[in-house]
C-alpha cells in the first residue's frame, strides 16, 4: 500500500491564530482566492479541521490518512475509500448515505457531518489538487508540519 | 473512480461451477462484511494462496444495511455495493454464487455445497444470521403478504408485492433495528405503518427509555406512523392464502396485506450443528477468531466472542465488528497472530432523519455500582454510563459528532475520573484527554501524529 | 481635571475591503485591542491599548490591517514634544517610576553614522571574499604576554600554562538575556542558535534552565549581584563566566523582576522562592572596591580550576577608560562594555535615557588606554549596546574591540519590533513573557534558524568589507583605526575616537 504523507502536529506552537481553517476553506473553495471566498457570493466550504483550545493548550487536528483506517472498513457504500495513488483517504460524497459508521468508528472524531443532508460534509483531503496541503504551508509557527511515510520532514520547495 | 456498478448486470466469470475435486487454501462460506474483509485480511500476509467464496445469493456484492434506502427509494440497486466490482478479480478470489454450504466434514476438511465439494486447508464460516420467526397463531409459510427484511431478496420481493397489490399500509412486528429501518422505507413510500414491539420501548436491545422515546416522537410525528408498545402479534389472519390482517395480544385488530416480521436475527448454526464446533447462540470464537477446531473460523453474524465490558459471550450483529472480525479471522488464517480487543457492542444509525451512536452497556440494569451523567436538551440527548470511573456506556442522540473518540476510551478503559465533568460538553474534545493518552492515540497503530 | 485622558500612539487602519473577518487579530493580540462584535458582526479596534508590537499586522492572512502612529496631538514644538508632556501627565497622574523597555530611542549623536570605512584602491588589492580564504575566527580571553615552549622531536610543547580561550567563528555573541526578562523559548532559540553558528550566548543573571544544560558549553555564564542561580553545576557546565558590575540601560541600578513573572521555573532556576520579587541590588554586597573584585575573580578562578576565562562586565560611563584598566589589571580574562544603547527588560525611563555613554567612544578609549599601559593582551574587549548592522560591528572592532554582543538585533530577528512594553509581560511575540498563551508563539526551531541566519548574513558582509580593505584575517582590523575616518566630527571627538577626518591621508 502506498502510504500517504502525514501531517506532524506539535501542539505545543500551535498560537491559536486558526488561520489553519482559513486556508483550507479557501483552498477547497470555487475561486481558492481568499477574499473571494469570504467576501463573495459563493458557498464556503466547510474545512476539514477541527480546532480544539483550552487554555493556552490548542492544536488543530484533522483527518490522519491512517494505515488501517477504520473508517473505510466501516463505510456501509464505500464512499470512504483509499486512493491507491497517493495512500489518502478520500471521501465520495454522492455515494454517502449518511450511515454514521465512519463517525462512530474514528477515534479521533474528524468527520464533520451535514446534518441537513444526511452526509458527511467534509474530511481532510490533503488537498488532493495541491502539491502541499495549504494548512501546513500557511500555519505562522510551524506548528503543523508535513511528514513523508518514513517520518521525515517535507519542506515545501519555494518557486 | 465510476461510482456505480451494475449488480444486475451478468458479470463475466463470478458464476462458475463447483469444479471438480475442487480444492483451496482458503475457503470462506458467505459473502457479505465479514467474508469480503476475510479476504482483505487473507491478501495482507498471503498475496498467493487460493481464495475461494461461496455465498447462496446471487449477487456478488452488496451491503446489507442498504436494503431499506432501496426499499424507500433512495438508492437505486446499482448503488448497493460496498466494493468495485474489481474487487475480487484483483484479490484473485473465485466467488461462487448461488451455493449453499449443506454438510462441513471436518475430518476430511471438505464442505458438501448444492454444487459439489470443495476441499480446503483453512475454513471461515461467515454465514450471518437467519430471521427469527416466531409461534404465532395462524402463521404459515407460504401466506403472501408475509415477509421478512433481512437480504436483497427479501427487499426486492417487497418492492414487487408493494407494488403489483399497492398496498397503503402495513404493520411491522419488531421495533428494533430492523424493523425501523424498514418501517423508514415503507414511510418513505408514502405507505402508513404500524410498528408493534413487545417490550416497553423502540430499541430496547440498544436505547434507553429517554433515547427510545424521541425516536418514538419523531416516528409519530410522520403521521403516518404508530407505535404500539408492550403488544405482539397473537393471530394472523388470511383470505385464504392472502394476508388480511392480524390481531395483537390486547386483542386489537388491524386490518392489513402487509405483514414484516422483524422479531429478531439468529445466528445461523445449521452448518456446525451436526460436529463437534463448539457452539452457544453462535459459534463461539476465541479472541484470535477461531473456533473450538484450530483451523476453523468464525466471523460476523454468526460469530459469539467475549464482550470485553460485561466479560459474557455475545453475539455482537453490528457491520463495523463483523468488518473486523473478519479481518482478523484472514490474518490469522494466512499465519498471523492477532486478536481482536475491544468486542462491545456499537451502533450507529439514522432513524427519521435522527442520528444515533450508542456503545456498550446503555441501559444498566441495576445502578449499582453504575454511575450515568446525562444531558438532554431540545433534540440532544446524550447519556454516559460509568463504572469505577471509566466508561462502559454511551449513548449521543442529535449530536454524534466526535462521539468516535469514545470508543478508545472504553476499550482502554481510561480513567476518567479528572475530566468527568466534560464529558457531556458541546466541546468535548481530544484536549480533554490526559496529554499522554491523546498523544498515544493520535499514534498507535499506523496512525501517527 | 483628576481624570486626564491616556493617549493612543499608534492608530489602527483597516481595509474593511481586504478584512475577512477570521479574527485571527482578535485571538492573538495580548492587549486585548480587537474586537468582535456578534451582532453587528463587525471587528473594532480600540487604538488606546496598542503598544505598536505589529503581530497583528504580522498574521492578518489579507495584509489587510496597517499600524500607524498617530502624531496629530500636541502643538508642534520641539522642546516639549508630545512625548514628554505625556510622560509628565502619566507621572501627574501615578506618582511613580515610569518604566520602558529596550534601548535608548533618543536622538543622541550616533558615532556610527559619522565613521566611514577604507577600500582598497591601487596600492594594495582587495580581496575576493568567495575566492580566497578568510579568517574571522576570534578568541576571547587573556593572552600571555610571551610563550615559552619547549621543541622536543619535532613536536612543541607550552611550558607555561594558558587559560582555555573562547573560540569565536565569527566576532559576534548573543548578549545576556535573563531567563526571566525572556521566555524559555527565546533562550532555547539562542542557545540553539549559538550552538550551530559556533558562537557563544550569555545566560545573564537568570541561573542556568536545565532544559539548556545541552548547549551549556557554548554558554558565557553571569554572576549578578544577586548570584541567581550560581551553584556548581553552573560554574562547571559553562565555557566562561562574567561578573555583572553595570549594564548599559541601567547603569548604577540592579535589576528587578516582579513577583508575579517568578513562575515555579524561574524559580527553580534561580533558586529564589515563587511569587518573591528578584532584586539584584547595585552593588554586589562583598564589592565594594577594586582589591574586592579583584578577590571575587580569583575566587571564581580558583573553583573552576583556572580553566574557563573569567571576566567582567560593565557599562559604559564617564570614567570608562581608568575602570577598564583597573578591571584588567584585577585578573578579569575579558572585560565586556555595555553602551548607552544596550537594552533590558525593564528600567526607568530617565536611567535608561540620561545615563551612561556611546560605545563607540568607550570601545575607543578603552582600547587606547590599555595599549598605552602595555596591558592590551591581557583581556579581551567585546563592545555591547544597540549593533544595528554588521557595518557597525566592523567600526567596533577596527576600533579595539576584539568581539560585539547582541541583543536587541538578536530579539529583533526573533521577530521584535521595539514596541518598549516588555516591562508588562505581555510581549505578543513570545518573546519577553512568561504567559504559557504567548511564549508557545516563539518556535524555537525557528526562532534558532534565524538568529544562525543574521549570523551567517553579517558574517558574509563581515567578509565583503574587510575584502574590500584588502584584509584577509579580522585580526588585522582590530584596533586598526587606519581604515576609518569621521565624517563631521569635531577635533575633541576625532581625538578621543583616535581616527582622522575623512579626506586627511596616512
Amino acid at each position: 500500500m502506498v502510504k500517504p504523507r502525514r501531517i506532524l502536529i506539535k501542539e505545543e506552537y500551535c498560537i491559536g491564530c486558526r488561520l489553519c481553517e482559513v486556508y483550507c476553506i479557501t483552498q477547497h473553495s470555487p475561486s481558492k482566492d481568499i477574499i473571494r471566498t469570504y467576501k463573495g457570493s459563493e458557498v464556503r466550504p466547510v474545512s476539514g479541521i477541527y480546532f480544539e483550545e483550552k487554555g493556552s493548550v490548542s492544536f488543530a487536528i484533522q483527518c490522519r490518512h491512517c494505515d488501517e483506517a477504520p473508517c473505510i472498513e466501516n463505510c456501509l457504500t464505500g464512499a470512504m475509500y483509499r486512493d491507491e495513488k497517493t495512500g489518502r483517504v478520500l471521501h465520495n460524497r454522492d455515494k454517502c448515505v449518511g450511515c454514521w459508521m465512519c463517525v462512530m468508528s474514528c477515534p479521533l472524531g474528524v468527520i464533520k457531518i451535514d446534518y441537513e443532508k444526511k452526509k458527511v460534509v467534509s474530511k481532510c483531503d490533503l488537498c488532493i489538487d495541491r502539491e502541499f496541503p495549504a494548512c501546513v504551508e500557511h500555519c505562522p509557527n510551524e506548528a503543523i508540519l508535513l511528514v513523508d511515510e518514513k517520518g521525515e520532514r517535507v519542506e515545501k520547495k519555494s518557486g | 473512480m465510476r461510482q456505480y456498478f451494475l449488480l444486475t448486470k451478468k458479470v463475466k466469470g463470478w458464476r462458475k461451477k463447483v469444479a471438480e475435486n475442487m480444492v483451496t487454501e482458503y475457503l470462506i462460506i458467505g459473502n457479505s462484511v465479514a467474508g469480503v474483509n476475510c479476504i482483505a485480511g487473507i491478501r495482507e500476509m498471503d498475496r498467493d494462496g487460493s481464495i475461494v467464496v461461496i455465498s447462496d445469493e446471487d449477487v456478488y456484492n452488496y451491503s446489507r444495511p442498504l436494503i431499506s434506502y432501496y426499499l424507500g427509494g433512495r438508492l437505486g440497486i446499482d448503488a448497493l455495493s460496498f466494493k468495485n466490482e474489481d474487487f475480487y478479480k484483483d484479490n484473485r478470489v473465485e466467488l461462487i454464487l448461488g451455493t449453499k454450504a449443506e454438510r462441513l466434514d471436518i475430518d476430511r476438511k471438505e464442505v458438501v455445497t448444492s454444487k459439489g465439494v470443495i476441499k480446503f486447508n483453512k475454513l471461515l464460516i461467515a454465514t450471518g444470521g437467519r430471521p427469527v420467526i416466531p409461534a404465532i397463531d395462524g402463521y404459515a409459510e407460504d401466506i403472501e403478504g408475509i415477509f421478512t427484511f433481512t437480504n436483497l431478496s427479501d427487499a426486492k420481493r417487497l418492492d414487487g408485492y408493494i407494488k403489483r397489490k399497492n398496498i397503503k399500509k402495513g404493520v411491522i412486528l419488531g421495533g428494533g433495528l430492523i424493523g425501523l429501518k424498514c418501517a423508514e422505507g415503507l414511510i418513505e413510500r408514502g405507505i402508513q405503518v404500524s410498528i408493534v414491539e413487545m417490550s416497553d420501548r423502540l430499541l430496547s436491545m440498544t436505547l434507553d427509555k429517554d433515547a427510545s422515546l424521541f425516536i418514538e416522537e419523531m416516528l409519530k410525528n410522520k403521521k403516518q406512523c404508530d407505535v404500539l408498545t408492550k403488544e405482539t402479534v397473537n393471530r394472523i389472519m388470511c383470505d385464504g392464502k392472502l394476508l388480511s390482517g392480524v390481531t395483537l395480544s390486547s386483542g386489537k385488530n388491524i386490518h392489513t396485506e402487509l405483514l414484516i416480521i422483524a422479531a429478531g436475527v439468529r445466528p445461523d448454526i445449521t452448518l456446525v450443528k451436526d460436529t463437534f464446533i463448539k457452539y452457544n447462540r453462535g459459534i463461539l470464537v476465541d479472541e484470535h477468531m477461531r473456533t473450538s477446531v484450530p483451523f476453523i473460523y468464525a466471523a460476523g453474524d454468526v460469530a459469539e466472542g467475549k464482550d470485553m465490558i460485561t466479560g459474557n459471550n455475545s453475539v455482537i450483529a453490528i457491520w463495523p465488528v463483523a468488518a473486523k472480525q473478519g479481518k482478523v479471522a484472514g490474518m490469522n488464517m494466512a499465519g498471523s497472530d492477532i486478536i481482536y480487543d475491544g468486542l462491545f457492542p456499537m451502533n450507529a444509525v439514522d432513524i427519521v432523519g435522527v442520528p444515533v451512536i450508542s456503545f456498550g452497556i446503555t441501559n444498566p440494569s441495576e445502578t449499582d455500582g453504575y454511575e450515568i451523567v446525562k444531558e438532554r436538551r431540545e433534540n440532544i440527548y446524550k447519556k454516559i454510563v460509568l463504572k469505577d470511573n471509566r466508561i462502559v456506556g454511551c449513548i449521543f442522540l442529535g449530536r454524534i459528532e466526535r462521539s468516535g473518540i469514545f470508543q478508545g476510551l472504553i476499550k482502554y478503559k481510561i480513567d476518567v475520573s479528572r475530566f468527568k465533568d466534560e464529558l457531556l460538553s458541546d466541546d468535548f474534545g481530544l484536549l480533554v484527554l490526559p496529554a499522554e493518552y491523546r498523544k498515544h492515540m493520535v499514534r498507535g497503530e499506523g496512525i501517527e501524529v | 481635571m483628576a481624570k486626564a485622558k491616556n493617549i493612543a500612539e499608534f492608530i489602527i487602519e483597516r481595509d474593511e475591503k481586504k478584512c475577512i473577518k477570521c479574527q485571527a487579530c482578535v485571538r492573538v493580540c495580548s492587549n486585548d485591542v480587537h474586537n468582535y462584535d456578534e451582532e453587528t458582526e463587525e471587528i473594532l479596534s480600540d487604538n488606546i491599548k496598542c503598544v505598536g508590537c505589529h503581530f497583528c499586522e504580522d498574521i492578518c492572512p489579507t495584509g489587510a490591517l496597517t499600524i500607524r502612529r498617530n502624531l496629530s496631538e500636541t502643538k508642534e514644538n520641539a522642546h516639549w514634544t508630545r512625548d514628554y508632556i505625556y510622560k509628565v501627565v502619566k507621572q501627574a497622574s501615578t506618582g511613580g517610576i515610569l518604566l520602558t523597555g529596550m534601548g535608548n530611542d533618543r536622538p543622541y549623536k550616533n558615532y556610527f553614522e559619522h565613521i566611514v570605512l577604507n577600500a582598497a584602491q591601487v596600492t594594495n588589492p582587495s580581496i575576493d571574499p568567495l575566492r580566497e580564504p578568510m579568517e574571522l575566527k576570534t578568541f576571547i580571553g587573556r593572552k600571555p604576554d610571551r610563550i615559552i615552549y619547549d621543541k622536543t622531536r619535532g613536536k612543541y610543547i607550552l611550558k607555561e600554562r594558558v587559560t582555555n580561550l573562547l573560540e569565536l567563528e565569527l566576532p559576534v555573541m548573543f548578549s545576556a538575556m535573563s531567563f526571566g526578562s525572556i521566555s524559555l523559548n527565546a533562550c532555547k532559540s539562542l542557545a540553539k542558535a549559538a550552538s550551530a553558528s559556533g558562537v557563544y550566548w550569555n545566560t545573564g543573571e537568570g541561573g542556568l534552565h536545565k532544559d539548556l544544560y545541552p548547549y551549556a558549553d557554548r554558554a558565557i555564564v553571569q554572576i549578578a549581584s544577586g548570584r541567581f542561580g550560581v551553584n556548581v553545576e553552573y560554574l562547571e557546565k559553562a565555557a566562561a563566566v562574567e561578573i555583572k558590575i553595570g549594564q548599559g540601560a541601567k547603569p548604577g541600578i540592579g535589576g528587578h523582576l516582579p513577583g508575579e513573572k517568578v513562575s515555579e521555573e524561574i524559580s527553580l532556576t534561580r533558586m529564589i522562592p515563587e511569587g518573591s520579587d528578584a532584586i539584584s541590588p547595585a552593588p554586589h554586597h562583598d564589592i565594594y572596591s577594586i582589591e574586592d573584585l579583584r578577590q571575587l575573580i580569583f575566587a571564581i578562578k580558583e573553583a573552576t580550576s583556572y580553566r574557563k576565562p573569567v571576566g567582567v562586565k560593565i557599562a559604559a560611563v564617564h570614567n570608562v577608560a581608568p575602570i577598564a584598566s583597573g578591571i584588567v589589571r584585577a585578573g578579569a580574562d575579558f572585560i565586556t562594555i555595555d553602551g548607552i544603547r544596550g537594552g533590558t527588560g525593564a528600567a526607568p525611563v530617565a536611567i535608561r535615557d540620561n545615563v551612561g555613554i556611546p560605545i563607540e567612544i568607550a570601545v575607543a578609549v578603552v582600547d587606547q588606554r590599555l595599549r598605552e599601559e602595555g596591558i592590551r593582551n591581557q583581556a579581551s574587549i567585546i563592545a555591547a549596546g544597540g549593533f544595528r548592522t554588521s557595518a557597525d560591528i566592523v567600526k567596533a572592532i577596527a576600533l579595539g574591540a576584539d568581539a560585539v554582543y547582541i541583543g536587541t538585533a538578536a530579539l529583533i530577528a526573533l521577530g521584535c519590533h521595539v514596541c518598549q512594553k516588555c516591562y508588562t509581560g505581555k510581549c505578543n511575540w513570545g518573546i519577553a513573557t512568561q504567559d504559557p498563551y504567548l511564549t508557545r508563539r516563539l518556535n524555537p526551531e525557528i526562532g534558532a534558524k534565524r538568529l544562525s541566519n543574521l549570523l551567517r548574513a553579517w558574517a558574509l558582509e563581515i567578509k565583503e568589507m574587510l575584502g574590500g580593505m584588502g584584509i584577509n584575517a579580522i585580526e588585522s582590523l582590530r584596533g586598526n583605526r587606519e581604515q576609518l575616518r569621521a565624517v563631521g566630527l569635531n577635533e575633541v571627538e576625532l581625538n578621543l575616537l583616535g581616527i582622522k577626518h575623512a579626506g586627511e591621508a596616512w
